[in-house]
């Protein structure tokens, strides 16, 4: 067993790694789904299309398995983690001002984890489950019609309040990381590692925005 | 100045210890606050109570021997201070001082205020060396080092190793204690040879003793008394993998 023995970084290396794969997948999805942003006509034909070809396309699949793989390796690691952390000071301190020197979302990872990951469980009940499994009208072209899914769970306002805030947390748990991923695979020079921290910053709010855009987008003008 | 002070009191590791207070009338601005502490052991020795137990041993801020968390902060409320080198001007007049030992598993509470650090020396036997035969003292310039190697290694051997890292990290983690020593000897040439089998082992006991994981939250840096960077971890971490992917 020694060879495979577990050790506190081979933990944190697994969490970046799935991190890291998660952060990629956000780009597609996002950079996929910008074409709600069309013409009404147009995004209706268009995004039908895509997720028709996208859900019969077999490297697709394959990496939908990388994903779900990724998001449940990245929970139960959090879980291990998180308890290893917890043995590692059984008792706590009584006057407690720590926080003063370290940002409350970097300390806050877990909880931040499990509003996205709830988050994720309605989402995918939403609209993968529903393409998968739901009985969904087809559009003119015979493509099943997710769009008009959308446009129908996007039309009640505490929903797209709903997904805002997660996309907050999401916001906040992504400017920790990214870069802390990035840390705990090794990038110690002085200039990438300070690039990168300022990459992840951009790249959360560009990400989160762009997701939470797209609520509010179809809510209010369409 | 007058204090009211809550302090931790425990008789030895299998106590369980409580807060006690205790109010001190007569305090100079100028002490240190280990002069303080002192002041307050005389009075309970004038009482005949036991008297406060902490760690100490040079006041002048480079041993690491001392280490308190004082109002919730690990070396109290300045950044980058050991406790010895804190005074009572950074308090208020009337203020409550809560005043509790460093806590982690890893290091367990002998009295009061005094913790074992042990662990710490564990780690650094378990591989923080380099093998050299020992005899006469090598000529100093026959293995060329630059300036900035230098730097780089002593900033990260400046670490005193007095645990606040550990104290303040909401894990207990002692990533930045354990990539400080590992720096400092990969970065120079002596130290070199033995990085792989070094960074193994440290890491293996880091965690045998029952340290957390690191999160970065970078909380450890700014109460390190010695300011050592984070990016050491980074160093630790890419010494690890690539360790663990050359491994034989
Ligand atoms: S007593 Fe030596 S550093 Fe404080």
């Amino acid at each position: 067993m020694g060879q495979w023995k577990q050790q506190t970084l081979s933990r944190k290396n697994w969490m970046a790694f799935t991190g890291l794969f998660l952060c990629l997948y956000l780009v597609i999805h996002l950079l996929g789904n910008l074409q709600l942003f069309l013409p009404e006509e147009r995004a209706h034909r268009q995004f039908n299309l895509y997720s028709h070809i996208l859900s019969g396309n077999i490297i697709i699949k394959i990496i939908s398995y990388i994903l779900f793989a990724s998001i449940i390796g990245h929970v139960v690691y959090a879980i291990i983690i998180t308890l290893t952390n917890t043995r590692a000071r059984k008792v706590k301190y009584h006057y407690d001002r720590r926080g003063a020197v370290s940002k409350w979302y970097s300390r806050n990872m877990g909880l931040l984890g499990t509003v996205i990951f709830i988050f994720l469980v309605i989402h995918l009940r939403d609209f993968w489950y529903v393409y998968k499994f739901g009985n969904l009208p087809l559009d003119a072209q015979g493509h099943k019609d997710l769009y008009i899914l959308v446009i129908s769970v996007y039309s009640e306002l505490w929903y797209v309040l709903l997904y805002v805030v997660c996309m907050v947390a999401l916001c906040y748990h992504l400017l920790h990381g990214f870069f802390s991923a990035a840390r705990t695979l090794g990038l110690y020079h002085p200039r990438y590692a300070k690039g990168v921290r300022i990459f992840g910053w951009v790249f959360s709010i560009v990400i989160c925005t762009g997701f939470a855009a797209m609520p509010v987008y179809v809510h209010f003008l369409k | 100045m007058r204090i009211r002070l809550k302090v931790w009191r425990q008789e030895n590791q299998q106590d369980p210890g409580k807060m006690m207070t205790y109010v001190l009338g007569d305090i100079n601005p100028h002490m240190s606050f280990l002069e303080m502490l002192d002041t307050l052991n005389e009075q309970l020795l004038q009482e005949g109570s036991r008297p406060v137990e902490f760690d100490h041993d040079c006041r002048e801020g480079i041993c690491g021997q001392c280490g308190i968390m004082i109002n919730g902060r690990a070396h109290g409320p300045l950044k980058n201070t050991t406790t010895c080198q804190l005074h009572m001007r950074s308090f208020k007049d009337n203020e409550e001082i809560v005043i509790e030992p460093f806590r982690a598993t890893a290091f367990p509470v002998k009295c009061d205020l005094k913790v074992d650090r042990t662990a710490f020396d564990r780690v650094i036997a378990s591989g923080g060396f380099i093998s050299v035969n020992t005899g006469q003292a090598p000529e100093a310039n026959s293995i060329p080092i630059s300036s900035p190697d230098v730097e780089a290694a002593f900033d990260a051997a400046a670490c005193i190793g007095c645990g606040a890292c550990v104290a303040v990290c909401k894990n207990s983690s002692a990533a930045l204690f354990t990539s400080a020593k590992i720096s400092h000897m990969v970065l120079l040439p002596q130290g070199e040879i033995e990085a792989q089998t070094r960074v193994r082992s440290m890491v293996d006991q880091m965690d045998a003793e029952g340290f957390g994981h690191c999160s970065n939250t970078e909380a450890c840096e700014a109460e390190c008394p010695q300011q050592i960077s984070v990016l050491h971890i980074a160093r630790m971490n890419y010494e690890y993998n690539k360790a663990q992917v050359l491994k034989k």
